[in-house]
């Protein structure tokens, strides 16, 4: 069978390990934001809490991460079989990048005019949402960026623990010793690797004062 | 009531200040005040304590000994963010938000305390006029689309904008071009005349001393060793003070024709 063959043949369910692919990576980054974003801008005033954090996630980060998913199955509430480890596992991943540029993005904001906002009068939170956000999103979202990017390439792992996604094609393509299954994971995975780079390029540079 | 405070419209008051950081004592015993229309300058060599001084005043340090009154009222008893909106501040490296328009910059304050945003806007017109800034011209700009000569006018303009009856201004000209620290001092000396304000005002230089301040304290390593009017100045026998005043002649005698530094000497 030729891989066009193939392609039309399977196209029904190609579309939906896409977009279970998709949701997973969609669920693992807003978990990863949601607690990156934050975290990182906590890191900034507090130097010890960061040499850990920041290095927590390093070591995260170095895990293969065959073996974080296998890591994970057996630990109560987070693991086990399925798309909830899959996505736990891929939010710890996407922590780092989001962690460390919110982290460098805040922390490199002028420093003169952190003294003039605060010597004017502003809130810390005001300080925050006025000055120290709009003067980072860029970096921050450098940060997302590379995140999804990572998080699509990996999820590809996550059909081993049974969570499904474009990895089931790849399994099985090596299982079947066929090319043509194979690529139909693969070529998937790389177009929605490179949509989202260019979706969150487009947002960067229009949130970028 | 705080009778004890002394004359009428006294604006910043500092008693016996001191501050630590760990076991090192940064600044000690200084006392001075500063009333509506005086500029008192906080002369002294870098690391003396003068920028410390100044923000222990806007709060942006907190005292280790000693009392500050701003307005006649014990700086503890002030909230330090309406504090700080009653005092402009300027320092040497500006400090303009970058993503934000020269209009936007100089509205800062007044936004912050919620003025109707016609008086704002109003506003904002008046002060760049009055520190020299065409309104067409500018006020649509960014900070980086501005000489520095530019910025330090914006930043003086966002420090007036809310009509605070306090300036601090630390080394504000310090990074200026000679031809444009010269243009702006002379500039900031008629503004400062005719604005009725209590001006702190800290710098290295003699020559910006005499030629801005009504009076001259002089720093050295902590204390304030002494406050002069400017005539005064030139002829202490204090050493630190002819220390200046033999650095000053140094300059002139390099420069061969010796400017003439005038002070304001008002209200001294
Ligand atoms: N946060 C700080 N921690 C420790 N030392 C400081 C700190 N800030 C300033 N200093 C020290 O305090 C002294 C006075 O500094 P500063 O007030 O900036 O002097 P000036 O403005 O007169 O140049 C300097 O010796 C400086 O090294
Ligand atoms: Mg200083």
């Amino acid at each position: 069978m030729s891989f066009w063959n193939f392609l039309i043949n399977y196209r029904a369910e190609i579309f939906s390990r896409t977009l279970e692919h998709l949701i997973l990576v969609a669920a693992a980054m807003l978990v990863a934001v949601l607690i990156g974003i934050p975290l990182g801008i906590a890191l900034v005033r507090r130097p010890n809490l960061r040499r850990w954090v920041l290095g927590a996630a390093n070591v995260i980060q170095t895990i293969p991460s065959l073996a974080l998913f296998g890591f994970l199955i057996p630990v109560p509430f987070l693991g086990g079989i399925g798309a909830r480890t899959a996505t736990v596992a891929l939010a710890l991943y996407a922590l780092l990048p989001i962690l460390q540029n919110t982290y460098t993005g805040i922390a490199g904001v002028d420093p003169a005019v952190l003294e003039s906002a605060r010597g004017m009068g502003m809130t810390s939170r005001q300080i925050l949402r006025d000055v120290q956000l709009p003067l980072s999103i860029a970096v921050i979202l450098a940060g997302v960026r590379v995140a999804a990017i990572i998080c699509i390439g990996i999820a590809t792992i996550a059909a081993a623990i049974g969570a499904g996604g474009l990895g089931v094609f790849i399994f099985r393509g090596v299982a079947m010793v066929s090319n043509s299954v194979i690529l139909a994971g693969a070529i998937p995975a790389a177009l929605l690797a490179i949509g989202v780079d260019i979706l969150l390029g487009l947002v960067e540079k229009k949130l970028t004062p | 009531m705080n009778t004890a405070l002394g004359a009428d419209g006294l604006a910043v008051e500092l008693r016996n200040v001191g501050y630590r950081v760990d076991k090192r004592q940064i600044v000690s015993g200084v006392s001075f005040k500063v009333a509506p229309g005086e500029t008192l300058i906080l002369l002294g060599r870098s690391g003396a304590g003068k920028t410390t001084t100044l923000k222990l005043i806007n709060r942006l340090l907190e005292t280790s000994s000693g009392e500050i009154f701003v307005e006649r009222r014990s700086q503890l008893e002030w909230d330090p963010i309406q504090l700080r909106r009653r005092i402009g501040y300027v320092i040497q490296d500006v400090g303009l938000f970058p993503h934000w328009t020269v209009e936007q910059n100089v509205a800062m304050v007044p936004r912050l305390e919620s003025w109707p945003e016609s008086r704002v806007r109003q506003r904002v017109r008046e002060m760049m006029e009055l520190v020299g800034l065409d309104v067409a011209k500018f006020a649509a700009r960014k900070p980086s689309e501005l000489s520095g000569g530019q910025r330090q006018r914006v930043g003086v303009a966002r420090a007036l904008a809310a009509d605070p009856p306090i300036l601090l201004m630390d080394e504000p000209f310090g990074a200026l071009d000679p031809v444009t620290r010269a243009e702006l001092q002379r500039e900031f000396c008629e503004l400062a005349a005719r604005l009725e304000k209590a001006i702190v005002f800290v710098t290295h230089d003699l020559r910006e001393a005499l030629l801005i301040g009504t009076r001259i304290g002089l720093f050295a390593e902590g204390h304030l060793a002494a406050i002069y009017k400017p005539d005064e100045f030139l002829h202490s026998s204090d050493a630190e003070a002819r220390a200046f005043v033999d650095s000053l002649g140094a300059e002139e005698g390099r420069e061969r024709s010796s400017p003439k530094v005038t002070g304001r000497g008002r209200k001294a």
